[in-house]
């Protein structure tokens, strides 16, 4: 494969679009967990919901602000890069765009400036509807983006201009509700919850372990582990949704994904897979006759088609997909564990004392992010060679721009985000690892800040003391 | 009658880009103008007048890209490839000056809390001089082929692009020190005064060269205002004349403001700003005149490039609720945080 516009522009996409899916992922739930926390203090009047909500707060107002700064840089791609698809799309799935840069901008002007700011500005009930506002926003968002997607996977209710050549839409309820987008958009919405309260959990464990736990740190762990166990056996009913709404649009796809060699009426689970000389290009380990349990749906005497039905200019790549769609499964399958683990030790009372399970759940609090990107990864590799399934092939979608100004552009990328994100990552677990600050923001000095500037409400310095004491 | 639902996606796209321009407009010039505090104390107060209020401004940027794709989608196929360089230019001047607002309060060693306070003053000029290197790049033409961009990767390279990233540059500066006269008080107000009055100079001769240039580099824009290097044709400049006029009348009138030494008779310190203001305004106003209606000067027409009236039509039941609640909260946030900024001030402080 040479290093065209074309590769290079993928490469791009999927580098700076993973980067921006890391922030939502992660506010979008934590925006759910902080209206959870201010609900309860109200409800309960138990200060320690208070106190969980004034630490979170600061953490998800860096995070929504990285959100935001790379979430700029998306709506800007999709013309540098994709300019052909753009056009031909346009005036399908703009318009879903258009109300998610409508959404945000509601969201980013109104409530979130209240939530992060109006803490003592404005009342307690008030002041709850903002959090739930920017919550609710915060899905409303992904509810847009998503239905942008999902159409790409499984285009319904356009039709194609004969003069021009571009997409317009003949019904907009089956482009905005196209096939695979309930799927879909509860699929994400889990794996934001989950993706959260991973991290939850491994902050509370980090504490736990570094003998600072607190009653916050208490309830924290408690809620995500709760949290896991939950949501978790949800989450991976959703996928297998998913997987059966793939199954029926994009049957390319789940071959890929399930890794199947020949059609067949019954297949096996492939459980994992490795490249060999064989006619199919791999071998494995299978177990048989695993698909009248897995596809319930399908009909007795249905051949369930493998790699060989399609020619190799219709398939995604393999290996990718089938490996990332594996490790994401892996990390649901720990994500569970750690879930019902930490429900044991809560109900041995254990769940405060360091051990083992506070060792595991530091490094757990990555399994959501790995899921999210890999799953991405999954659902986008396996679309291709489209970028609008079935309709628009991805070498038609590119712009006409040359292979070095994308290389400029992505090296431009990697660098800057390498430097900016660093830092408030850094930060941002700094806050998350510290002991328990629930000052409320904008306590420290005059304010001087607009409602909406999520930057804002962080405002010590990043580089502790003993930074500086270390660096001389 | 039918609703002419390009035009109306033209005139919001238009009022957005112009709110874009003047309200980032002004911070980013005081971004530039930082390079000439002569303390950190005097930087902190730069800042601390555009704090409040810079990452609303710059919100409206994505309604120039956002609303772009999704209303004229032919138009943004083209101009964004054709702009690839100087688009990522932009973003990435712009993430890095975004951040540094906060990361420059955040660093405490000299050496990070120095690589920060450069970030942000160059990431502002670099992201002026990206966006006149494009409003240029429009003016002389892209090059378009079976609707599509056809040119190279540094077409929109040329003298006259430099000449107008500069004039932007300088346009932001006037901005930002005229803001600084109305945010400011003291030895600051005194020093945003005199840098008001040389970004005015350079604010002038940019309008006239820039202008000149046009005629040079496109001929449609002349013949739009009835000039060429031959003739005048006053029969169509009459009518046009007092965009240019009004533009020159507040230019006299600022510089006399600004000149005047403050005191009992001087005028307000809002009126700077105001009149700063009102000169990019008529500059706005004079490029829609040269363009319109044209979205691909000279190539595509709003008409031309528009999304089909379906997906414009629901478009616009969403803007028509959201952008009167954006602008009426914009406007509660500037008076919110009316007034001028102390020194020591800033929420950081
Ligand atoms: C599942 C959800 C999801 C997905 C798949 C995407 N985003 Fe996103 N995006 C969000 C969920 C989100 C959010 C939760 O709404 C953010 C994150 C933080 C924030 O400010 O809003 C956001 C921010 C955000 C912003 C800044 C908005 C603002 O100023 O508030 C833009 C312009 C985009 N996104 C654009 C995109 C594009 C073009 C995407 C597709 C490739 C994309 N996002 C994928
Ligand atoms: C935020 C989560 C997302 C992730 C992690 C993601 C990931 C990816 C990846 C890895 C690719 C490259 C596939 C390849 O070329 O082999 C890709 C391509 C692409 N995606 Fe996504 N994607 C996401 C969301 C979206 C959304 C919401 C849209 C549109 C509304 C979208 C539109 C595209 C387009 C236009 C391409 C380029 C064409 C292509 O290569 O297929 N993506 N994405
Ligand atoms: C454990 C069982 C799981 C199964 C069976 C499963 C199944 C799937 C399938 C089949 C897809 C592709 C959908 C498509 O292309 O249309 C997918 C995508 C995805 N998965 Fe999973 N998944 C599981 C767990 C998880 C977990 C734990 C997370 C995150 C915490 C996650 C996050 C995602 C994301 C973000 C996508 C891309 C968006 C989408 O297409 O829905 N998945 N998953």
């Amino acid at each position: 494969m040479e290093l065209d516009a074309l590769l290079l522009s993928r490469l791009q996409f999927a580098f700076v679009v993973a980067f921006h899916i890391l922030f939502p992922a992660f506010t979008i739930g934590l925006a759910a967990f902080l209206a959870v926390c201010e609900g309860l203090w109200l409800r309960t009047k138990n200060d320690v919901f208070r106190r969980l909500y004034l630490h979170w707060v600061k953490i998800f107002a860096l995070a929504f602000a990285m959100g935001v700064v790379s979430g700029v840089v998306m709506s800007y791609q999709f013309g540098t890069n994709w300019s052909v698809f753009s056009e031909i799309t346009g005036s399908v799935i703009g318009p879903l765009l258009g109300y998610e840069v409508l959404t945000a901008f509601f969201l980013e002007a109104t409530f979130l400036g209240v939530m992060l700011f109006g803490w003592n500005k404005v009342g307690r009930t008030l002041h709850f509807v903002a959090t739930c506002a920017v919550a609710i926003g915060t899905t409303i968002s992904a509810f847009w983006i998503l239905s942008a997607n999902s159409w790409m996977q499984t285009p319904d209710g356009f039709a194609v201009d004969a003069a021009t050549g571009n997409l317009y839409a003949t019904d907009w309820m089956k482009v905005i509700f196209n096939p695979s987008f309930p799927s879909r958009l509860m699929h994400m919405l889990l794996a934001a919850y989950t993706t959260t309260a991973a991290v939850v959990l491994a902050a509370g464990a980090w504490q736990v372990l570094k003998g600072r736990t607190t009653e916050p740190t208490r309830w924290q762990m408690r809620m995500a582990a709760g949290t896991l166990a939950l949501a978790m056996p949800v989450q991976i009913f959703a996928g297998h949704w998913s997987g059966e709404v793939a199954h029926k649009h994009q049957p390319a796809k789940v071959a890929t994904i399930e890794g199947w060699c020949t059609s067949a009426p019954v297949q096996g689970t492939v459980l994992v897979a490795w490249p060999d000389n064989s006619e199919c290009g791999h071998s494995g380990i299978t177990v048989p006759g695993t698909s009248p349990y897995l596809f319930p749906n399908v009909k007795d005497g249905e051949i369930l088609h493998g790699l060989d039905a399609w020619p190799k200019s219709d398939l995604p790549p393999m290996w990718i997909v089938f490996w990332s769609f594996r490790i994401m499964v892996g990390c649901g399958l720990g994500m569970l564990a750690m879930g019902l683990w930490g429900l044991f030790l809560w109900w041995r009372n254990r769940l405060d004392h360091p051990g083992l399970f506070h060792m595991a759940a530091v490094p757990a609090g990555g399994l959501g992010f790995l899921a999210v990107v890999t799953g991405w990864v999954v659902a986008e590799v396996g679309r291709q060679p489209y970028t609008v399934y079935g309709v628009l092939r991805t070498v038609d979608s590119v712009s006409p721009v040359s292979a070095g100004q994308v290389a400029t552009s992505l090296l431009v990328f990697m660098v800057v985000y390498a430097i900016i994100f660093t830092a408030g990552v850094v930060y941002m677990a700094r806050i998350a690892t510290r002991g328990f600050d629930d000052r409320p923001p904008g306590a420290s000095g005059k304010e001087r800040r607009a409602p909406g500037s999520p930057l804002g409400a962080v405002d010590e310095p990043a580089e502790a003391p003993d930074d500086i004491v270390a660096a001389e | 009658m039918a609703i002419d639902y390009p035009l109306i996606w033209a005139f919001i796209l238009a009022i957005g880009v112009m709110m874009y321009v003047l309200l980032d407009g002004f911070d980013l010039g005081v971004g530039m103008l930082t390079t000439r505090a002569r303390s950190d104390e005097e930087r902190n107060m730069m800042t601390a007048t555009i704090e409040p209020v810079w990452d609303g401004n710059e919100t409206w940027l994505i309604i120039g890209g956002g609303g772009l794709f999704a209303a004229f989608p032919t138009a943004y196929a083209i101009i964004m490839p054709a702009f690839y360089l100087p688009v990522l230019l932009m973003l990435a001047a712009l993430i890095f000056r975004g951040v540094a607002f906060e990361f420059r309060h955040k660093a405490v060693r000299p050496l990070t809390k120095r690589f920060w306070n450069g970030a942000f003053a160059g990431g502002s000029f670099a992201a002026a001089f990206a966006q006149g290197i494009m409003l240029g790049g429009m003016v002389q033409g892209i090059a378009v082929e079976d609707g599509a961009f056809a040119g190279g990767a540094f077409d929109w390279l040329t003298p006259f692009t430099l000449l107008t990233g500069l004039s932007v540059a300088v346009g932001y500066l006037l901005l930002g020190a005229c803001w600084l006269v109305l945010k400011t008080e003291g030895e600051m107000f005194l020093r945003a005064r005199k840098w008001g009055l040389a970004g005015l100079v350079g604010v002038s001769f940019c309008f006239f060269a820039v202008s000149l240039a046009t005629l040079a580099v496109d001929a449609s824009i002349g013949d739009r205002w009835g000039f060429s290097m031959q003739y005048i044709d006053f029969a169509t400049l009459l009518p046009l004349s007092p965009v240019p006029l009004t533009g020159m009348a507040l230019c006299i009138w600022l510089a006399r403001d600004l000149w005047m030494k403050p005191g009992v008779n001087s005028a307000p310190d809002w009126r700077p700003f105001l009149l700063a203001t009102g000169i990019f305004i008529t500059g706005y106003f004079g490029i829609g005149i040269s363009l319109y209606p044209y979205i691909v000067p000279f190539e595509l027409t709003v008409w031309d490039a528009a999304a089909r009236d379906n997906a414009l039509g629901l478009m616009l039941v969403g803007a028509a609720i959201m952008l009167p609640i954006i602008l009426i909260y914009t406007a509660y946030v500037y008076r919110l945080f009316w007034g001028k900024v102390k020194p020591g001030d800033g929420y950081h402080a």
